[in-house]
Parts: structure tokens; C-alpha cells; sequence
């Protein structure tokens, strides 16, 4: 069955959040929809506007194209073109490129009478990007806390944001989220190896079921959480990952402004030990 | 019971989470910034408005004193065995007493130095003090690439209190196993010393007291040599923990983290820091330590060395002491530019 004539049948009209039928078609394997044209506009102003700030600067060094953040002193205003201005606008372009393609999805969910899970759970990455350019920001009132866009200016941003707390390892939400991450990648190896080893057996072997992968997992560590949990468990890990990112880093700054390791004073002071 | 191991888990989660929040120390917006470096590089200082206005109290000026003459009767023919204070004339001389006074000993009066013979030298305090003085003056004098012309006086250190709030002494450590677990290097005790982190508890007496290296970054992206070793490293580091605690910043108000150890990337702050911790040794070895034999017991240190002074005995949680209000302007007595 070709991919083509295959989804052919589920190409139906409606389901748009906005535009109605004006942007309900393909082009090619794409749907547009509203949300497409609008992501198409945002991604490729921005990206004009990342090439032009490169034009602008001092190199072509791909690692070196450095597309900085306006001074604090602009607080919440906007700030001269040149001078950070062009990260307000490719800011703007980014958050509106990345909720498009969100909703986009969203309407894509609604053809198909499909739930929300993937608009949702990339809403949650959108949410970590936002909260370091947008919600940090003005909390903290200052465009400037936002992080420069390039490949290395923007480690050298990490570097320091995480030196300004002294130790960033002992944040506890940053903890919580690297923990998350690693067990992501940790469940994910999982299930990936464990569908691959049933599915590729020894030859002359019988590809294995389901029940043989419920029953190597209860066989060495007592418990399968099964077909759908796995799913349900990678989902869990993986928006818990980009939440407790965007949470240790909105309490840096705007709600803790010392080092990190000086929150650990409770532990210190519990009357047990003190 | 998959039911209840969720529900459970649910719970767990949430308590901690708001235990979390229930921790000392969070504060909220607004934060007053502070950029210290070029837009986007991330060198910044935070502090509350709530927080900033702690500790603008807590380093207002004490009430001044009103100017004496220069001229006029010399303190050394006015008194008897003035030792250091001896270009100030009879006023300049009573003022300052008056000032010692209400910095450093509010409460217990003159008699915290002096018998009733004001010459007499019984109380070990009267002499301790004239070394400060001595010390003082000298910082003023010799040391002006660190404390510029705000200078320092008494009341930079003592705050009212005969003991300034921030010294140290000599920490051998926790006690620790004998045979091949002889030594931790004073790993693993959380103390306001190494800013509560792990770090060695005593990164003064190598650091303050003695020379040792405090640069221990490879200067070459791969290893040449064996360079600095670990306990070598986490001393400095301990040590930088303390210097973000002492002035309340963190480490981009001198360093650019993407190169620690590089002066052309390191804000000025850097170097008046680097000015700031040859002056420490000196004041330490020369000033500090030497007053050993003085003191009674209960002001020595557990090895039996005497309260000697760090980043923190001066600044006192701020990055220019009492926020760069000079006081020394208004005591020429203490030396400095006002004298000169």
C-alpha cells in the first residue's frame, strides 16, 4: 500500500482551530492548516533575521555567530536593532514558530479524532524555552536574562547563569530534572532494546510477542509495566524532563538568588542533627 | 494496589514538593540586577529588594562625630606612652578614643582597654588595639589598591562588637580515622567557611595565612603535567566559596566562567580581589597572628592561634563594606587620603 493511498482516506476536511477552509489542504505529505502558514512565516523571518545578525557581526565562524540579548539597563522596553533588538524580534519569531507547529498539530489531532498527547507534550518543551527568553525575563524584569543565540555564546550564557548560584548541581529541581532525563534515556534504551530483541530473534526463530517482552521483564526484575504503560512511563519521564528544567530555572533568579548550595541549609538544620 | 501505589506516589511527590517551597531563604520579585559584563554573556548579580534593604540597615553609618583640630597640644605631651598615635595633637587623639569607644566597645566602656592609669599597658585589649591601630593605618597608608580612598576604620570589622562578628582560626577538621584513611583533607562538613558545600573546611590557613597556589586551572586545553592536585583544587574553590559568600555575589562579579583563569576576560573586580587577598596575608601574619602570646585562652582558636580576619570580617555579606560609604574621610586620624 502506497503511503500516499494510504492516507488519503484520513485527509478529511475540517477540524481547523481558525481559518476554516481557507488553509484546510496539502501541499505534497504536508498538511498547512492556519498554523502552518504562520509557522512558515515566524520560522523563516526568524531564521532571515539570524542570518542577517551573523551578516551584521564580526564572523561567519558558525560556532561564533553570537546573537546576543539587549543590556539590562532596557529593562522591559524595546531595545535599539542593533543592540538586542534583533533577539527581541527573533524571540517573537522562535515562541511564535514553536506554538504554531503546536497547534498545528493540535488541528492535525482534531482530523483525525485523535487526543492532544503530542501537541501537549511538546507544549511542555515550548514551556522550557518560553520560560528561559520569556518568563524568566520579566520576572526578573530584563529582556537582557534571556540567553544569546549561537552555538557557543550560548554555553558560555549556561556557564555563567549556573556560576551566578555558585554550584547549579545542588538546585533541586535542576536535580529532579536531570534525574528525569537520565531516566528517559534509561527507559527509552529499555524499550527500544527490548522491542528490537523480539523482533530480530536468532535465525531461524519465530519472531517473539508482546508476551515474550511482558516476560523477560518479569522474569529479571519481577514486573512488566507493559505494552501501553511503557508509553504512558516514556511520556511520564520525558514532559517531567522539560517541566523540572523549566521550573529550576525559573526559580533561579526570580525566586533564589544565592548560591544553590546554601539551600541545602534545612537539611543542615533538621533538629536531628543540627 | 496499582491504584493506591499511585496515589501514594502522588502524595510523596507533592508533600516534598511543597516541603521544598517551605525552606528558608526564597525570595521574590522584584530583584535589583546588576550586568557586569557584555549583554548576553550572563554575568550578573542579583540581589531582593527586600534583601538589599536588610542589608542597607545593617550597614547604615553610626553616628558621627564632630571634627577635632589638628592643631594645637600634641597627644604625646598631653599623655604618656603613646606609641602609634603619635602625630595627632590632644583633640584628634581624644576623638578617636571617643570613636574606639563607640565602635568596638559600646557596652564595656573605656575600662575595656584601660585602668584608671591611662598610660598602663596591664590589659592585654589596650594592646591589641594599638596594633589595630597600627594595622588600620597601614592598610590606609599601603594598601589603597584594595580599599581605594574609602579606606577602612575600626567600625569596618567591629560593628559595635569588641570581637568582629567574622573570624577564624586554624581548623584541623573533623576527627577522622587513623592507618590508610589517615587524612579526608576536611571533605564533607558543610560550615559557613566553604559556603556549605563539601568543600575543605579550612581554606584559610594555606589560602590567608600562608601563600599557597590559588590558581590551579590548566593553562593548556590538554594536560602537560600533572598540575594542580584535587585537594589543591577543592581548597581554592572552598576558597572562592567563601569570597561569594563574604561579599554577596556570585562568581561572575570577577570571573568569566568560560575562562577562570583568564585577566583579560575577568572583570576589574578581579583584580582589587587579588590586591585584597595579599593584603589579608599580610594583615594575618604580620598583624594577626603574631598577638598570640596575648590573649587569654578563650580567644584562641582549638590549635591555640589567634582570631585572625578573612574577606568576610570586612565586607560582611556586601561587595564594598558598609556599601562604599567611606568613613575614613571623616577620621584622618586613622591615616589614609583625608591625612595626606
Amino acid at each position: 500500500m502506497a503511503l500516499l493511498s494510504f492516507e488519503r482516506k484520513y485527509r478529511v476536511r475540517g477540524g481547523t482551530l481558525i481559518g476554516g477552509d481557507l488553509f484546510d489542504f496539502w501541499v505534497g505529505p504536508f498538511y498547512v492548516g492556519f498554523f502552518g502558514v504562520t509557522t512558515i512565516i515566524c520560522s523563516a523571518l526568524g531564521t532571515a533575521l539570524i542570518i542577517w545578525g551573523a551578516a551584521m557581526g564580526p564572523t561567519w565562524n558558525i560556532w561564533q555567530i553570537n546573537i546576543a540579548p539587549p543590556d539590562l539597563k532596557y529593562g522591559l522596553a524595546l531595545a535599539p536593532l542593533k543592540e538586542g533588538g534583533l533577539w527581541q524580534i527573533i524571540t517573537f519569531c522562535a515562541t511564535g514558530a514553536f506554538i504554531s507547529w503546536a497547534l498545528r498539530q493540535v488541528e492535525i489531532c482534531r482530523k483525525l479524532g485523535m487526543n492532544y498527547h503530542v501537541p501537549i507534550a511538546f507544549g511542555f518543551a515550548i514551556f522550557a524555552y518560553v520560560s528561559l527568553v520569556v518568563i524568566r525575563p520579566l520576572l526578573l524584569g530584563a529582556w537582557g536574562f534571556g540567553f544569546p543565540y549561537g552555538i557557543i555564546s550560548h554555553l558560555d550564557w549556561v556557564s555563567n547563569t549556573g556560576y551566578q548560584y555558585l554550584h547549579f548541581h545542588y538546585n533541586p529541581a535542576h536535580m529532579i530534572a536531570v534525574s528525569f532525563f537520565f531516566a528517559t534515556c534509561f527507559a527509552l534504551s529499555l524499550h527500544g532494546a527490548l522491542v528490537l530483541s523480539a523482533t530480530n530473534p536468532g535465525k531461524g526463530e519465530a519472531v517473539k510477542t508482546p508476551e515474550h517482552e511482558d516476560t523477560f521483564f518479569r522474569d529479571s526484575i519481577g514486573y512488566s509495566i507493559g505494552t501501553l504503560g511503557i508509553h504512558r512511563l516514556g511520556l511520564f519521564l520525558a514532559v517531567s524532563s522539560a517541566f523540572w528544567s523549566a521550573v529550576c530555572m525559573i526559580i533561579s533568579g526570580p525566586f533564589w538568588t544565592r548560591g544553590w548550595p546554601e539551600w541545602w541549609n534545612w537539611w543542615l538544620n533538621l533538629p536531628v542533627w543540627r | 494496589m496499582r491504584l493506591a501505589f499511585s496515589l501514594l506516589g502522588i502524595v510523596v511527590a507533592t508533600l516534598l514538593t511543597v516541603a521544598m517551597l517551605f525552606t528558608p531563604g526564597w525570595v521574590r520579585p522584584p530583584i535589583i540586577s546588576t550586568q557586569t559584563g557584555y549583554r548576553g554573556t550572563g554575568q550578573e548579580q542579583l540581589i531582593s529588594a527586600q534583601n538589599k534593604r536588610i542589608l542597607e540597615a545593617a550597614n547604615a553609618l553610626p553616628a558621627p562625630i564632630d571634627p577635632a583640630s589638628p592643631s594645637g597640644e600634641r597627644a604625646t605631651s598631653a599623655y604618656k606612652n603613646v606609641k602609634v598615635l603619635t602625630d595627632l595633637s590632644t583633640d584628634e587623639f581624644n576623638r578617636l578614643m571617643v570613636a574606639i569607644t563607640q565602635w568596638v566597645s559600646p557596652d564595656q566602656g573605656c575600662a575595656y582597654c584601660h585602668t584608671d592609669d591611662l598610660a598602663d599597658d596591664g590589659i592585654y585589649t589596650k594592646i591589641v588595639a594599638r596594633r589595630m591601630i597600627a594595622m588600620t593605618r597601614d592598610i590606609n597608608k599601603e594598601w589603597t589598591s584594595h580599599v581605594g580612598d574609602v579606606g577602612v576604620t575600626c567600625y569596618t570589622c567591629h560593628r559595635g562588637q569588641p570581637v568582629p562578628k567574622n573570624v577564624w582560626y586554624e581548623n584541623p577538621g573533623a576527627r577522622h580515622a587513623g592507618g590508610m584513611a589517615a587524612h579526608n583533607y576536611g571533605f564533607g562538613h558543610p560550615s559557613t567557611s566553604n559556603g556549605t558545600t563539601a568543600l575543605p573546611v579550612d581554606p584559610f590557613t594555606p589560602h590567608l595565612l600562608g601563600d599557597d597556589n590559588i590558581r590551579v586551572v590548566g593553562k593548556t586545553a590538554l594536560p602537560t603535567t600533572r598540575g594542580a592536585s584535587i585537594q589543591q583544587t577543592e581548597q581554592s574553590y572552598s576558597l572562592m566559596m567563601h569570597m561569594s559568600q563574604a561579599l554577596g555575589v556570585n562568581c561572575t562579579f570577577c570571573h568569566n566562567s568560560r575562562a577562570f583563569l583568564d585577566w583579560s576576560q575577568s572583570a576589574p573586580q578581579r583584580t582589587a580581589a587579588w590586591n585584597g587577598l595579599q593584603m589579608m596575608r599580610e594583615v594575618n601574619a604580620v598583624y594577626l597572628e603574631t598577638l598570640k602570646s596575648l590573649y587569654p585562652a578563650n580567644r584562641l582558636g582549638p590549635l591555640g592561634d589567634s582570631p585572625k580576619a578573612n574577606c568576610g570580617t570586612c565586607h560582611q555579606g556586601v561587595s564594598k563594606p558598609l556599601y562604599g560609604q567611606s568613613m575614613l574621610q571623616d577620621f584622618p586620624e586613622l591615616g589614609g587620603k583625608a591625612a595626606r
